[in-house]
């Protein structure tokens, strides 16, 4: 059987397919069929030929084998340095070798690569930084990805969050009503305690188009809540787009190139209808990747740049508590040991390296701040990047990715941890609850609020 | 047969090495594309020029960056055995008469003292590196006979030059066979791994635009390499 009924090399195009493949718990028949999914090696050889040029090329013909990379990997190290985790040696044998066979590979071939493109690697990026030559196989294993996902070869999970990204334009079935109405929703709940809180949608020429992950509309409002509260706190002209407000891309873990992009324009969309001055995105590491990072460049911007310049959650609220728009009560700073996780999209990849840390300073009383060891770029992931988190099928190689993180935590001896995206708090939270080490985690927004001075607008009346 | 070696064959391999290490540079920056590297090279030239020559200049120091401090005993073996692989075919006095000969000029010459040491050092760090390779596993699994054949055509000049240099047996015979190996590695450079001798720069260029434009260069950070 060459094309299965749910795994197959077509991508989810209609909502009636996403709810076929939805149905199909834990992906049971997707993996069956795969079991005999044929591979279009010709398909593969052309897609290669014409994508894959010098800089990858290169990469994997210099490669001293020197294995310098391989401490550089969390995966290596908390897989008791198994030499098949050594970064180069994962992609040598998956990329290096799809390569060398001109393409002609089988079946049981594409079930190592996929393993290892999405359980051996989180494309958190720390290995280019270790690598003499400069190859970064975090890079590669992205591009690896695109074949296999073209090849039908993907985790169940992430097929469908990439025809999420087809069908709804947000990485969980969620439409433009929905969003709009639990945003407003969220806003009713808190105006009482915020005299004047509000949503306000689609308002053209905003100071801020604020962006969001579908998760939080489905799992947790009170984060859109909480953004509306800190906006309206700090007197910002915001809004948010009813059209293009998902900021996240499961496509890019897919390795749906084309996904990634129409996900993306509908952003870039709203940002050219709206025309906000900037668009601030949520606490999420992978969206501000997608959208602001990688996303200019799906969308054939040559400037590498957004419509409008986008900013990551942490460079608004940094700014709000430096220019004062936002005031903290010095007495509800956090007085418990506190770390913070860096998150591999915005940090490593975006430079944004001591945002964060302006943040604690306002936040976190003197002495009660403890870095993680290595910190900024040269953090580990959070053992769940990448997509990790999110598939059934690798949930036991994701558990003992989170070691290293839990590692880390536990060296600094805080009991609290603040990690600024998604990715990462759910495996923080995913540790705590594999490993029970005694530790709470969040996101800046609740801390903020609950520490903030109201401003006397946002008072409600005696 | 010394004349034909020193005469026909040296600038056969001089000019396939040269010629090859200029069309493999030019294809390589051609084939940077910034749409599938996702990389605005074009757009932000100043910005990754910078990266670019940072990124060199941090790794070409010794215990320059956190990856080769985190490795202090591949780092000492490694530079010990570039050190010489490039100061002493460039720069050994026999060699720059050679070339005065052949081309009309010629580099500055070591010392004859510093000379045999750097040669040593080679000759010392590629036994080093070779019983790394052996022993430690996570290197070990990726090395293969190719890895080998690379180490040999890199060190077997400076062999065959310390035999003559020494005098050990019949001295013309290791003359012989000294620019004999010199040439296969002149013409290995441009079709093998050996590329990385001038490759490691592009490389290393491309990862410090990468860094300098898209991943924190436009933000203001440096990249703590």
């Amino acid at each position: 059987m060459p094309e299965g009924i749910f795994c197959n090399k077509k991508p989810i195009e209609t909502e009636e397919a996403l709810t076929a493949l939805l149905g199909d718990t834990s992906g049971a028949q997707y993996y069956k069929e795969m079991k005999s999914l044929d591979v279009d090696s010709k398909l593969l050889w052309t897609t290669i030929q014409n994508t894959c040029k010098s800089r990858i090329r290169t990469w994997l013909e210099i490669c001293a084998h020197c294995g310098m990379c391989a401490d550089s990997c969390f995966l290596y190290l908390v897989n008791d340095r198994d030499p098949k985790q050594v970064p180069a040696y994962k992609i040598q044998s998956t990329l290096g070798e799809i390569i060398k066979r001109k393409g002609n590979v089988d079946n049981k071939f594409m079930h190592m690569a996929m393993e290892t493109a999405w359980a051996k690697c989180t494309c958190c990026n720390r290995c280019g930084m270790y690598c003499p030559h400069g190859i970064d196989m975090g890079i590669m294993f992205g591009y690896l990805r695109g074949l296999l996902y073209q090849q039908g070869f993907v985790p169940w999970e992430l097929k469908i969050g990439a025809g999420m990204h087809r069908v709804y334009r947000a990485q969980m079935d969620v439409s433009e009503e929905e969003f709009v109405e639990t945003f407003q929703w969220m806003v009713e709940e808190y105006e009482e305690e915020y005299p004047g809180l509000a949503v306000p949608v689609d308002v053209e020429n905003a100071d801020i188009m604020y962006t969001v992950n579908a998760r939080e509309v489905k799992h947790y409002p009170e984060d859109l809540a909480e953004a509306a509260i800190l906006f309206h706190a700090a007197g910002e002209n915001w809004t948010v787009p009813s059209k293009g407000w998902e900021q996240t891309s499961l496509a890019m873990f897919a390795g749906d190139w084309a996904a990634c992009k129409m996900q993306v324009e509908n952003v870039y969309a709203a940002m050219e209808r709206l025309k906000p001055k900037r668009m601030v995105g949520t606490e999420c590491g992978h969206a501000h990747r997608a959208t602001v990072v990688e996303g200019p460049y799906w969308a054939g911007r040559k400037d590498g740049k957004p419509p409008a310049e986008s900013i990551h959650y942490i460079e608004w609220l940094a700014e709000a508590l430096r220019e004062g728009k936002l005031k903290i009560d010095p007495e509800r700073r956090i007085k418990v040991p506190v770390t913070l996780q860096d998150s591999c999209n915005y940090v490593r990849n975006h430079g944004l390296r001591e945002t964060a840390r302006e943040i604690l300073s306002y936040i976190v009383e003197p002495g009660y701040y403890r870095e993680m060891s290595p910190n900024r770029e040269h953090n580990y992931c959070c053992g769940g990047g990448g997509g990790f988190n999110g598939i059934g099928l690798f949930r036991p190689q994701r558990n003992k990715g989170l070691i290293t993180k839990r590692d880390q935590i536990l060296a600094t001896g805080a009991k609290l941890v603040i990690a600024p995206c998604h990715n990462c708090w759910d495996a923080i939270r995913d540790l705590e609850e594999e490993f029970e080490i005694g530790i709470k985690w969040s996101f800046l927004k609740p801390l903020v609020i609950s520490m903030l001075e109201i401003p006397d607008h946002m008072k409600p009346e005696e | 047969m010394y004349e034909f070696i020193t005469g026909f064959m040296f600038w056969l391999a001089l000019g396939v090495c040269l010629t090859g290490v200029i069309v493999r540079t030019i294809l390589y920056f051609r084939g940077l594309q910034w749409n599938l590297d996702r990389v605005a090279y074009k757009a932000y030239p100043v910005e990754g020029f910078k990266g670019a020559i940072r990124s060199i200049y941090k790794w070409i120091l010794p215990f320059g960056t956190h990856g080769w401090r985190k490795q202090p005993f591949m780092t000492v073996i490694f530079f010990s055995f570039h050190l010489g692989a490039v100061f002493v075919p460039l720069f050994l006095l026999a060699h720059n008469l050679f070339l005065k000969e052949k081309l009309g000029f010629s580099f500055f010459s070591i010392n004859g003292g510093v000379a045999d040491f750097l040669t040593w050092l080679v000759v010392v760090s590629t036994i080093l590196i070779i019983l790394r390779r052996i022993a430690l596993p996570e290197v070990r699994i990726m090395t293969n006979w190719y890895d080998y054949l690379i180490i040999l055509i890199s060190v077997a000049p400076f062999v065959t030059g310390l035999m003559a240099r020494y005098q050990v047996g019949d001295y013309s015979f290791w003359l012989l066979a000294h620019i004999i190996s010199g040439e296969i590695l002149l013409f290995a450079i441009p079709f093998t791994k050996l590329s990385h001798v001038f490759l490691f720069f592009a490389s290393r260029a491309q990862l410090g635009m990468d860094y300098g434009i898209k991943r924190g260069g436009l933000k203001g950070t440096k990249m703590a390499w």
